[in-house]
């Protein structure tokens, strides 16, 4: 049977997120917390491959302790197991010191429930939004790296290849590569499904397993959380927006006139001689 | 079934936690190196945008510019990077570098990385950018800035890389002080290339491909293009239409003065969701970030989410029937008007004085393919 692991991640609302316009700092108050876009496709992809060949899909998050929330709603949806993993030390990692806790978890997974043959990733999250993790977290467990899935177009278990589609900017790339692999999810993959009622009942009563930096053995603890993280955030502020004197066109003498208006003007500047209109 | 592939699986013991190599001396890294993107040996336009950038950065820290160019039959690319602005080109050319694949790129990288120790690494936060960087990045290990729109280097030889964040409200300046090389990728289209100087000089020199083809196992079976009908980023002239424009009709419009004007027809993401126009139209934060010599915007309110994509436009040009709208704060010439008197009198009015010799042949011109 298939062992896939879905990493995801539990994050703000961005579209929800205002400034303070007398601070300049972020209202997070009220704020929703929901499990970021991309991530729900990477579980879709992996409950349908559930569907098709049989899985177990094991979902693992690093996060707050009310993270459990997000993987509680992946166990509604159909997921196998979910694994939170929670600590203060592991607060204020930055995509290496991230990549490398859920580059051990995987291997725990490992441990406890055996060989691990798909991670999915999302392609980016809403917050950090950096699409870094998905490759961290190749890299340390040496997986075939597959990002901006859009569709999985072959899975020979047998021979153990996979054939998928990555979305380019330029175009679609069809690639194969061996398993293991890790892939990382985009929107165009799939649409993710509703929890099932069976799921939501599960979910209820579900608890997520909960790890903490004593469950893993030979943890570096210099290698987690804002210590591990080379990246460090200097200032940040509200984007200023350039002064610009905007010349108002009225129409007071008729759409025509300001026509000619704006075209006289523009035509005082450099601007057609950049175009070569001169 | 599960013990079974494990003792398949030739994967070795992973590295999971990856300490940089002895090194805590970093003061022997020097210059700014800009990996090149290409695709059929077509440079993307980001590496030479970078390039420019980069220029600025290497000069400031008084240290040599480096471009890195991985493919094959890539050796033009070198000499367009000198011409572009590179001091030195490192090349690795080689059939089985033709297609992107993580693994054999990478370890090209790390191995020039390691070897002529720069500084500091830039790529363009494309796909293929981000896929390489966050590779990279951990390998080394390092720290990396993600999707940059602003940089600098300040008296400690520190790069500030500042990028959006949570829907373009903010700006966060990051800096990696613990690691070197210092790793970033940058948004395409915010910055400027050097003009083309091809009296440039400067030194290439060729790296081995760290992988021989039987080790690679991931095969690029197929790419297919697709025909991109709009190029917003190359466009000089753009007509963007958002809500306001009401339909695919409206946008008929401002292709007819598209046309005149020899530009691409841009849409808010509003009228890409409305089905009025497609994506591949979009301008702004989903979208494309664009920087034209002329950009007008009708019937678009103006959100962070819009402008962010545009607001380096040499002139903007608003017309929008809100005296309120953001937009107009963005524009050096605003109309408040109905868009669908005042485009029609512009295109006429152009018309007139830009002369019909500026219209491009239809042939030439991407026709608008409004849904
Ligand atoms: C505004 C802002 C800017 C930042 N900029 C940078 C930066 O430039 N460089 C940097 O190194 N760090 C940066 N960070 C920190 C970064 O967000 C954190 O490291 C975060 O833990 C993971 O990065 P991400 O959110 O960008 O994830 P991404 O790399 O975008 O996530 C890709 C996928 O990885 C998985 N994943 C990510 N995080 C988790 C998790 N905690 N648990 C389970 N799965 C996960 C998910 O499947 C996700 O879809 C920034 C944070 C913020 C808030
Ligand atoms: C995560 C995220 C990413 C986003 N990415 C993008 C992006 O990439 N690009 C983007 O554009 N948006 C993006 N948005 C959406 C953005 O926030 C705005 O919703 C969007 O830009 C508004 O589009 P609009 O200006 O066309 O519509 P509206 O805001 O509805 O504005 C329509 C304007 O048309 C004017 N108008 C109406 N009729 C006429 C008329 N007859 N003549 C003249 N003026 C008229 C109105 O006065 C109004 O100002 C994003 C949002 C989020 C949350």
């Amino acid at each position: 049977m298939l062992h896939i692991v879905v990493c995801v991640k539990q994050v703000p609302d961005s579209r929800e997120i205002r400034i303070d316009p007398k601070t300049n700092t972020l209202i997070r108050q009220g704020v929703p917390a929901i499990v970021n876009y991309f991530d729900l496709n990477g579980l879709e992809e992996a409950l349908s491959l559930k569907d098709r060949f049989g899985a177990r899909v094991t979902v693992v998050s690093m996060g707050p302790p009310s993270a459990d929330k997000a993987l509680k709603q992946c166990v509604s949806m159909g997921a196998d197991e979910g694994v939170l993993v929670s600590d203060r030390a592991f607060a204020g990692a930055d995509t290496l010191a991230t990549s490398y806790v859920i580059a051990l978890t995987v291997q725990k997974v490992e441990e406890v429930w055996g060989p691990v043959d798909m991670v999915f990733c999302g392609k980016q999250t809403l917050d950090g939004d950096t699409g870094q993790v998905g490759p961290g977290v190749a890299c340390r467990l040496d997986l075939e790296q597959l990002t901006y899935v859009e569709k999985i177009e072959q899975l020979d278990e047998k021979r153990r290849e996979i054939v998928v589609h990555r979305h380019l900017e330029d175009g679609i790339e069809r690639v194969k590569a061996k398993l293991p692999v890790l892939m990382t999810a985009v929107a165009e993959l799939n649409k993710p499904r509703r929890a099932s009622l069976p799921g939501v009942l599960r979910a209820a009563e579900y608890k997520p397993i909960v790890w903490t930096t004593n469950d893993f053995a030979n943890l570096d603890r210099a290698q987690i959380g804002l210590k591990g993280s080379p990246t460090i955030v200097g200032k940040t502020w509200v984007p200023e927006q350039k002064k610009i004197d905007t010349q108002m066109i009225g129409l007071d003498k008729g759409i025509e006139s300001a026509a000619t208006d704006l075209i006289g003007q523009l035509f005082s500047t450099e601007l057609p001689a950049k175009l070569g209109w001169a | 079934m599960a013990e079974q592939t494990a003792k398949e699986r030739t994967r070795s013991k992973p590295a999971v936690g990856l300490q940089p190599t002895g090194e805590v001396d970093w003061s022997n890294y020097r210059g700014v190196m800009v990996v090149v993107e290409q695709r059929d040996g077509v440079a993307k336009k980001v590496s030479w945008q970078l390039l420019g950038e980069s220029r600025r950065l290497a000069d400031k820290l008084d240290a040599p510019l480096l471009a890195l160019v991985i493919g094959h039959d890539v050796e033009q690319l070198a000499k367009e990077a000198i011409a572009y602005g590179a001091d030195r080109v490192y090349v690795s050319d080689s059939p089985e570098l033709k297609d992107y694949r993580t693994r054999p790129y990478s370890r090209v990288c790390l191995h020039v990385i390691r070897e002529f120790k720069p500084e500091i690494v830039l790529m363009g936060a494309t796909y293929t950018g981000r896929d390489l960087a966050g590779a990279i990045a951990t390998h080394l290990p390092t720290g990396l800035t993600a999707d940059s729109t602003q940089l600098d280097v300040n008296e400690e030889r520190l790069l500030m890389a500042s990028r959006p964040a949570f829907s373009e409200k903010l700006l966060a300046t990051i800096l990696c002080k613990q690691f070197k090389p210092q790793m970033a990728t940058v948004r395409a289209g915010v910055f400027e290339a050097l003009p083309w100087d091809d009296s440039r000089t400067g030194e290439i020199v060729r790296v081995a491909p760290q992988m021989s083809a039987d080790e690679i196992v991931t095969e690029v079976l197929e790419f297919v293009a697709e025909k991109s009908r709009v190029n917003l980023e190359d466009a000089e002239v753009i007509v963007a239409g958002g809500r306001g424009v009401g339909g695919p009709a409206g946008f008929q419009l401002l292709d007819e003065l598209a046309k005149v004007l020899g530009g691409e027809v841009g849409a808010s993401r509003v009228a890409v969701e409305l089905g009025w126009i497609e994506h591949e139209h979009q301008v702004g934060q989903t979208g494309f970030t664009v920087r034209p010599k002329l950009y007008i915007a009708a019937g678009i309110s103006g959100a962070v989410q819009h402008t962010v994509g545009m607001q380096n436009s040499d002139y903007i040009i608003a017309i929008n029937k809100d005296p309120e709208a953001p937009i107009f704060k963005f524009a050096n010439y605003g109309i408040v008007g109905d868009l669908f008197q005042v485009v029609p009198a512009l295109t006429k009015a152009f018309k007139e004085r830009v002369g019909k010799r500026q219209e491009t042949p239809a042939g030439d011109r991407t026709p608008l393919h409004v849904m």
